[in-house]
């Protein structure tokens, strides 16, 4: 069995770790931003499968990756819309919009899905790797982790730089006080509108990017309901970490270890039903919904419209 | 900001503003002058609050201007009412409660990084000028009312204003803290800023301020200029304002509401009781509470509450009052000891089956806990009587039983209200509190928990509400009554504890001689042990 532990199958699962959690997380860092600043978004499922089959189609017509993750980001962030008109401008209950954008966002991608492309199932093959030099060459982890996608490195250091800004700059402040108390940053002189309208934005461009981060490089293809609960689970994932965006990161890491753990048992000889491998990453969210559901702590304001002066 | 030789004026002209069924500001007319205090006086509802939020730009005026030396003003928006350099001390706080003190501060900044250097140097310089210190890293919801009232005044002056607007700053704060404001404010006036400050007690109109205005009904009914203030004696201030305020009403008033404004020190007349003799209503066996927040628990609190009698809780805002009396009306689990009503043992007992048995509770949260802002008034009156002949008959609300009763608490307690089918939150602050009192003084009350009970109420309404607690004493009642206004613990109490950190530490029977200084030296004596 040791031989089995070579260093091929370390690096493949920690390469297959890295391309499961990837999407979550993107997708769960734009949730945070949304949840912050009071508005939960409930139709993330739907941003992420627009964001998944806009990157799908552009990066298969254009063979570029990068353009196909921005279009993933477009994608988002036009789905998004409903909720920006809908709920921060016109005060519409969010948890509607929330639902009626995964169904729409379901149904759409996957209607267009079957009508272009099921005769001739596409793949995309691989992203372009990106060695960084010196690094890539260490064994084990080097192909693992210095040898991934540069959209991986771009991904990652977007997460990082909203976790700095979001506790460490004006705007994450009015961010968050949009969800702790939007009175308060209207009598500061702050906009609650524009300052909620932006993080809608921002957090449909961020699902759409895992969305597209999904279809173009974890599974290089698009399929209909692609995501499976993917969203939901990053709605969990936002709520048990109060908002540290670094936590976030931290938490779809432990999902994406759920997720590749069960076919590497299997590699390694143990006999696992296939559906238990496959609930594994639910069971996971489950525990960590028992372990720390109790302490999660939502924004006072969120879910709820603002409107200046009301009594 | 440098003082300016020239004081600005600062005019209102003809504002007027209607929200559904009331007109709250009807033609409202007035000069506010750089360096001057302008007090602003009226009953709970009179409008003072609406005229704020316009000055404010939380509200936009149906008609009238806003000019700053004759030049007319479009305050759209709170940002506009900034730029503009109004800094405005709401009535309900504006403070995020989980952000720093910093973080209130900087919040509204438009750069995009965060110049926290820049940030407590400015803090700096205004905790200086107001003469008070604040730790820049303390989360606001760890301070003391006091001190975030003083996050709050540093915040409206951030951007170095031209106007200091207060909204009722001293409603909740101890004596101490209320002579430490008065000497902020004058600082302030000192360095050419005007100032506004809202308040309902006289003695403080008197004190701080250079001009009054006196406002009724949504309309400007009296002012007082800078000489004819200056020329009054406090007395004669009095008198002026509160013809004013209440007009034709004040022969109802009487005498006493000049008792009230503060004229004379409070005492209380001594009526021979010997509670001793007396069946005991409340009693707590060294009880400490178990909570959830962060608030202070009751830490191993015994006390007794006779038949017919009013014990008052003295002691700092946040020092367990809130516990103790929650403990008292089931709402906080008891960690250890025993409490006893009319004998029997209800430490286990609920919130409903206690008020079942007549205890009753009158929170100082009325905004969150004591009202469902989006119900009728009227439901609210009715609201813990959820249920019940006559106001529910097989399970079926019966609005005319409801009006019925509503109406006659609305005329009893001078709610003023549009109508009964007014929602709840759209009243003003005292006013709410009305409601509050109403709904837990009817129907069946043995003993009753207040806890701030006049806090926000005009005079007459404050007068109203001592006597309605009196009269319910003198007629077998039980009265808990947790204060921060010492004058109020003294005309209402028969005998007074000190809460200091959850414990109680120390008792004075109130008979007249020397009450506050006894009470007063308890409560140093505690302060003194925190520090
Ligand atoms: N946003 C609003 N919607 C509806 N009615 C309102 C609103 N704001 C104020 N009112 C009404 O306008 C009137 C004046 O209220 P305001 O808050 O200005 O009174 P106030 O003088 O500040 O009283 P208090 O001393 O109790 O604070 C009240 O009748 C209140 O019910
Ligand atoms: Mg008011």
């Amino acid at each position: 069995m040791s031989d089995m532990l070579s260093a091929a199958f370390i690096t493949v699962f920690i390469t297959t770790v890295i391309a499961q959690a990837m999407p979550l997380m993107l997708a769960s860092v734009g949730e945070t931003i949304g949840e912050q600043a009071g508005v939960l978004n409930l139709g993330i499922e739907g941003v992420m499968l627009v964001g998944a089959y806009a990157g799908f189609v552009v990066t298969l017509s254009t063979g570029n990756f990068w353009i196909g993750m921005l279009a993933g980001v477009v994608g988002g962030v036009v789905a998004n819309l409903a909720m920006l008109v809908l709920n921060v401008w016109l005060g519409l209950n969010q948890i509607v919009i929330g639902l009626a954008i995964t169904l729409i966002g379901e149904g759409i991608t996957s209607v267009l899905y079957l009508q272009n492309y099921t005769k001739s199932p596409a793949s995309l093959g691989q992203a372009p790797k990106l060695a960084i030099p010196g690094l890539g060459d260490i064994p084990v982890v080097g192909p693992a982790i210095f040898q991934q996608s540069g959209i991986f490195w771009v991904a990652l250091l977007i997460a990082l730089v909203l976790a700095f800004a979001l506790a460490r700059t004006n705007w994450g402040l009015s961010t968050r006080s949009a969800g702790q108390k939007p009175s308060s940053l209207d009598a500061a002189g702050g906009s609650v509108m524009r300052t909620r309208s932006i993080a809608v934005l921002l957090g449909g461009g961020l699902a759409g990017l895992g969305g597209a981060y999904l279809s173009l490089i974890t599974t290089a293809t698009f399929s209909p309901l692609l995501t499976n609960g993917l969203g939901f689970i990053a709605i969990v994932i936002t709520m048990l970490s109060r908002g540290r965006i670094i936590i976030v990161m931290i938490t779809s890491l432990i999902y994406g270890l759920a997720v590749a753990i069960g076919p590497a048992l299997q590699v390694i000889g143990f006999t696992i039903p296939a559906d238990l491998i496959k609930m594994l990453p639910f069971l996971i969210v489950i525990v960590m919904l028992i372990l720390f559901a109790r302490s999660s702590v939502v924004p006072p304001a969120l879910g709820s419209a603002y409107t200046r002066g009301a009594r | 900001m440098t003082t300016t030789a020239t004081s600005e004026v600062i005019s209102l002209r003809d504002i007027t503003k209607a929200f559904p069924g009331v007109i709250a500001n009807d033609h409202v007319s007035l000069d506010i002058v750089s360096g001057q205090v302008h007090c602003l006086l009226g009953e709970n509802g009179a409008g003072k609050s609406t005229l704020i939020s316009i000055l404010a730009g939380m509200q936009q005026p149906d008609s009238g201007t806003v000019a700053f030396d004759g030049k007319v003003v479009d305050i759209t928006s709170p940002k506009v009412a900034v730029d503009y350099g109004i800094g405005v001390v709401h009535q309900h706080s504006t403070l995020v409660p989980a952000f720093t003190v910093l973080e209130n501060l900087m919040l509204g900044e438009s750069s995009m990084l965060q110049n926290t250097k820049r940030a407590e140097q400015r803090l700096g310089e205004l905790a200086d000028l107001l003469g008070v210190e604040i730790d820049p890293h303390a989360l606001a919801s760890d301070l003391g009312l006091g001190q975030q009232q003083q996050v709050e005044i540093a915040k409206a002056m951030w951007k170095g204003s031209r106007l200091l607007v207060l909204d009722e700053p001293t409603s909740m704060l101890t004596p101490q803290a209320i002579e430490h404001l008065g000497e902020s404010i004058a600082r302030v006036k000192a360095q050419g800023l005007a100032v506004v400050l809202i308040t309902h007690k006289l003695r403080e109109a008197y004190a701080m301020g250079d001009c009054v205005t006196i406002l009724r009904g949504g309309r400007n009914v009296g002012h007082i200029g800078v000489e004819q203030l200056a020329a009054y004696s406090e007395a004669e201030a009095q008198d002026a304002i509160l013809a004013a305020m209440f007009g034709d009403d004040l022969a109802a008033v009487g005498d006493e509401a000049s008792d009230l404004a503060g004229a004379a020190e409070a005492t209380r007349e001594v009526r021979a009781i010997d509670f001793d003799d007396r069946p005991v209503r409340l009693e707590l066996r060294d009880v400490s509470s178990r909570g959830l927040g962060r608030d202070i628990e009751a830490d191993g609190v015994t006390l007794t509450v006779h038949e017919g009698e009013i014990l008052g809780i003295a002691g700092i805002d946040g020092h367990g009052q809130g516990a103790l009396s929650e403990v008292v009306a089931g709402q906080r689990p008891v960690a250890s000891g025993t409490v006893f009503f009319d004998g029997e043992d209800i430490t286990k007992s609920g919130v409903r089956s206690r008020q079942q048995l007549g205890v009753r509770y009158v929170t100082d949260d009325r905004l969150h806990e004591g009202t469902v802002g989006s119900m009728s008034v009227a439901l609210n009156l009715v609201i813990k009587r959820i249920g019940q002949r006559p106001f529910w008959k097989s399970g079926r609300i019966q609005p005319k039983a409801v009006d019925t009763e509503a109406d006659r608490l609305i005329q009893e307690y001078g709610i003023r209200t549009p109508s009964p089918e007014t929602r709840a939150g759209t009243l003003s602050g005292g006013n709410i509190q009305k409601i509050l009192l109403a709904r837990e003084l009817t129907n069946g009350a043995k003993l009753v928990v207040v806890n701030k009970p006049t806090y926000g109420l005009d005079l007459k309404t404050v007068h109203l509400v001592r006597e309605i607690l009196i009269d319910f004493a003198a007629r077998g009642g039980s009265v808990l009554l947790l204060s921060t206004d010492l004058d109020e613990l003294i005309e209402l109490s028969h005998r007074i504890e000190v809460i200091s950190r959850g414990s109680l530490v120390g008792g004075v029977v109130n008979d007249g001689v020397g009450t506050a200084e006894k009470v007063g030296h308890y409560m140093t004596g505690a302060i003194e042990g925190t520090d």
